[in-house]
C-alpha cells in the first residue's frame, strides 16, 4: 500500500490540490474549506519534501502519466532541481496558509472565503506542476492555471485599485504566456515532439535554422515578463500592492521563482548554455538588464512610501541578483541564482507576512502610518529588522550566503566591476530597510500605533518560521547551498 | 526569396497580420474591453499558426477511412461470423468487398494514406479553453472596475486615482 502511493507521489503533488480546490466550492464554507486546504497543502509539502530526498538519494524519478510511455504521454520529471524548487514552493504555501485566517478575516468578505482558499490552492497546483512536468506544453497549461489564479487572488484585494491592478497583471501576464506558446509552437515544429529530454536531443543549434532561434526569443521574452525582469516588470507593484496580505505574501515568495525555474530549465537543458552564452550573447544581455534592474528598483523602493510596494520594487532587484547569477553559467554562479531563489522566497515572504500582521493591526501599510509601532509591537518589528538584514545580506542570515556565492563567482570569472556593482547595491537595501526600522522604532508613535496591541501569535509563529529559516539556513547550508550546487552541476553536465 | 514562396507560405503571412494587429491593439488601446479584443486576436494567430503546422500537404484528416476500418472488422470477424453480425458491420462488409474488387488496391491505400497531424490541433483545444478562462476572467474584472469606476476608459481611471 504504501509502495503503491509512493511510486504514485509525483502525480499525488498535482492531483491532491487540484481536486481538493472544486471541494473547497462544493464546502461553500469558509472555514471546512481551510481545513481541507491546510490538510491538502501540508500533505503537499510532504510528498515534495519526500520526493527530494527521493532524487538525492536515487537519481531522477520519472513518472509515465497513464502508463502512455514518452513520447506518447506525457512525462512527469523530478531531478535535484525541481524537487527542490517544488519543497520550497509547497513549504511556503503551507506556512502561508496557517498564518492566513485572520487576515483572510479583516481583508477579504466572509463570503467569498471558500473561494479564496479553493483559488490559493489551484494557484499552488499550477506552481507546482510547472515544477514536476517534463512537457513542455504541459509547463505553458500549469503557467496558465497558475497565472489566472494569481490574477483572481489579486483582484481581491480591499480597495478599487485591486482589480484594475489584476487587469493589468492579466493582460501582460498573457501576452507573457502567448509568446511562450509561440515558442513552443516553433520548437516543437523544428522536433516533432514535446517532451522536454527529446527536445533537447534533437533540436539543432549552431547553423539551424531560423525558426529555432525565433523560438528561443519568442521563449525568452515569455519568461522574462513572467519572472518580472527589469524593464518588463511594470505589472508587479501594483499586483503586489494592491493583493490581499496573504495572498502577496505566497504569490511574491513563489510565483516569479517558478518562472526563473522554468527560464533555468529552458536555458540549460533546451537551448544549452553553448549556444545561448556563446553565439547568442544572452549572458551579456542578462548581466546588463539585472544589473539596471537591480539599482533602478532599488532606488524606487528607496522613494515609497506604502511599505508593500517597497517591498515589490525590492523583489524586481532580487530577481536580478537571481539572473546575474544565471548569467554567469558556471558551477558557483549558477548555484547562487538558484539559492537565491529560495533564500529569497523565505525572506521576502517573511516580510510580507510582516506587513500583513501590520495591516492588521494598524489597519495600513503607508510607512506614515507605521510611525513608532515598535514600542507596541515589538515582536513584530524585530521580526522585520531580522528579516531586513537578510535582504540586505548581513552575514549569519541566508541572504549573505547568496550575495557570497555570488561574489566568489564574479570573481572567478574575474567580472570585479559586477561584483563591486553588487556591493553597491546592498547600500541601496540598508536604505530602505533602514527607512522602515527608523520608522517603527524612533519616531513618534502615530494615534494608531500607540493603541494597537502585538500581532497574534497564530500570525506571528509562522512568520518567526519563516524569519527563523533565514538564520538557520545563513548557517547551515547544506540543504539550501548544498543541494543548489548539486542541482546546477547537475544543469551544466557535469556528475554531482 | 521569390514571388512563388513568398505567397506559398500565405497562412504564415496571414498569422503575422494577425498577431501583429492583436499586439498593436493591446499596446495602443486605452479602452479595457478594447484590451481584451485585442489580446483575443493575438492568441487566435496562435492558433492558426499551430493548426498550419500540424497541415501535411495532401494529407486527410487523421480518422481511419471506412474501407479500411471495415476491412479491419472483416478480417477480425472471419466469413463465417460476418453473416450473423449485425446490419452495421454487414454493411461495412459491403464497403470492403467493393473496396476489394477494385483489383486489391485496399493493402496499397493503407499504406498510401497520408494523414495530417493532429496533434497541434490538439494542443489548440487546450489553449483555446485556456483563452477562453482568461477572456472570462479579463470582463469579469472589468465588469467590478466598471462597478467602481463607472468608466471602462483607462485614462480616465487612472485619472480619478490620481485624484484620490
Amino acid at each position: 500500500m504504501i509502495d503503491a502511493i509512493f511510486a504514485h507521489l509525483p502525480i499525488l503533488l498535482i492531483v491532491m490540490p487540484l481536486v481538493a480546490a472544486p471541494c473547497c466550492v462544493l464546502t461553500g464554507n469558509g472555514r471546512a474549506a481551510y481545513a481541507l486546504a491546510l490538510v491538502v497543502s501540508l500533505l503537499t509539502f510532504a510528498c515534495s519534501i519526500t520526493l527530494l530526498e527521493e532524487t538525492l538519494v536515487h537519481g531522477v524519478v520519472r513518472y509515465e502519466l497513464g502508463d502512455w510511455s514518452p513520447p506518447y504521454g506525457i512525462e512527469y520529471r523530478v531531478d535535484i532541481f525541481s524537487g527542490f524548487v517544488m519543497s520550497f514552493v509547497s513549504g511556503i504555501g503551507a506556512i502561508v496558509l496557517v498564518y492566513a485566517p485572520l487576515s483572510v478575516r479583516d481583508e477579504i468578505s466572509e463570503s467569498k472565503h471558500y473561494l479564496f482558499y479553493a483559488t490559493y490552492l489551484l494557484c499552488m497546483t499550477g506552481l507546482l506542476g510547472m515544477c514536476v512536468t517534463g512537457d513542455l506544453f504541459n509547463v505553458f497549461v500549469f503557467l496558465e492555471i497558475s497565472s489566472l489564479s494569481s490574477y483572481a487572488l489579486i483582484s481581491l484585494g480591499r480597495t478599487r485599485r485591486a482589480p484594475l491592478a489584476a487587469f493589468q497583471y492579466l493582460i501582460l501576464g498573457s501576452i507573457g504566456a502567448t509568446f511562450i506558446l509561440i515558442g513552443i509552437g516553433l520548437l516543437y515544429q523544428m522536433t516533432g515532439t514535446l517532451n522536454m529530454g527529446d527536445i533537447a536531443a534533437r533540436v539543432p543549434h549552431e547553423h539551424g535554422p531560423r525558426t529555432v532561434l525565433v523560438a528561443f526569443a519568442f521563449l525568452t521574452v515569455g519568461l522574462c515578463v513572467k519572472m518580472a525582469v527589469f524593464p518588463l516588470h511594470t505589472w508587479l507593484p501594483n499586483a503586489y500592492t494592491y493583493a490581499p496580505s496573504v495572498v502577496t505574501c505566497f504569490i511574491a515568495a513563489t510565483a516569479t521563482k517558478v518562472s526563473v525555474y522554468a527560464f533555468v530549465r529552458i536555458i540549460f537543458e533546451i537551448i544549452t548554455p553553448g549556444f545561448a552564452f556563446d553565439v547568442l550573447p544572452l549572458d551579456t544581455e542578462l548581466m546588463l538588464f539585472s544589473l539596471v534592474g537591480i539599482f533602478i528598483a532599488s532606488i524606487a523602493a528607496i522613494y515609497q512610501d506604502n511599505v508593500k510596494r517597497l517591498l515589490a520594487y525590492s523583489s524586481v532587484a532580487q530577481i536580478g541578483y537571481m539572473l546575474l547569477g544565471i548569467s554567469m553559467a558556471t558551477p558557483t554562479g549558477l548555484s547562487a541564482g538558484i539559492v537565491h531563489m529560495f533564500n529569497h522566497a523565505l525572506i521576502k515572504g517573511g516580510l510580507f507576512m510582516v506587513a500583513g500582521c501590520f495591516a492588521l493591526r494598524l489597519g495600513s501599510v503607508q510607512l506614515s502610518d507605521w510611525k513608532g509601532a515598535g514600542r507596541t509591537m515589538p515582536l513584530t518589528s524585530l521580526a522585520w529588522a531580522i528579516g531586513g538584514l537578510g535582504l540586505i545580506g548581513v552575514p549569519l542570515t541566508a541572504g549573505f550566503i547568496s550575495k557570497w556565492l555570488l561574489l566568489t563567482s564574479a570573481f572567478e570569472a574575474g567580472r570585479w566591476p559586477v561584483a563591486a556593482l553588487m556591493l553597491l547595491s546592498s547600500l541601496l537595501a540598508v536604505v530602505y530597510i533602514w527607512r522602515v526600522v527608523e520608522t517603527l522604532f524612533f519616531a513618534e508613535p502615530s494615534e494608531a500605533a500607540a493603541n494597537a496591541t502585538e500581532a497574534p501569535l497564530r500570525m506571528l509563529i509562522p512568520t518567526y518560521v519563516l524569519i527563523g529559516a533565514t538564520l538557520v539556513f545563513g548557517v547551515w547550508t547544506s540543504y539550501s547551498a548544498g543541494i543548489a550546487r548539486q542541482a546546477a552541476i547537475a544543469l551544466l553536465g557535469g556528475t554531482p | 526569396m521569390t514571388l512563388e514562396s513568398v505567397a506559398g507560405l500565405y497562412n504564415y503571412w496571414v498569422v503575422i497580420f494577425l498577431m501583429m494587429t492583436g499586439f498593436y491593439i493591446v499596446l495602443a488601446r486605452k479602452n479595457l474591453i478594447k484590451s481584451v479584443i485585442g489580446l483575443n486576436i493575438f492568441q487566435t494567430s496562435v492558433f492558426l499558426l499551430y493548426i498550419t503546422m500540424g497541415k501535411v500537404e495532401g494529407g486527410t484528416a487523421p480518422i481511419v477511412p471506412p474501407a479500411i476500418a471495415a476491412a479491419q472488422a472483416h478480417a477480425a470477424h472471419g466469413s463465417d461470423a460476418g453473416h450473423a453480425a449485425t446490419p452495421h458491420v454487414e454493411g461495412a462488409h459491403e464497403v470492403a468487398h467493393a473496396a476489394l474488387q477494385h483489383g486489391g488496391e485496399l493493402a496499397s491505400t493503407t499504406t498510401e494514406i497520408i494523414y495530417s497531424n493532429p496533434l497541434p490541433s490538439v494542443l489548440m483545444l487546450t489553449a483555446i479553453v485556456v483563452g477562453i478562462a482568461t477572456t472570462a476572467l479579463a470582463l469579469a474584472l472589468v465588469v467590478r472596475i466598471r462597478e467602481d469606476y463607472g468608466t471602462v476608459d483607462e485614462e480616465r481611471i487612472l485619472e480619478l486615482d490620481r485624484g484620490e
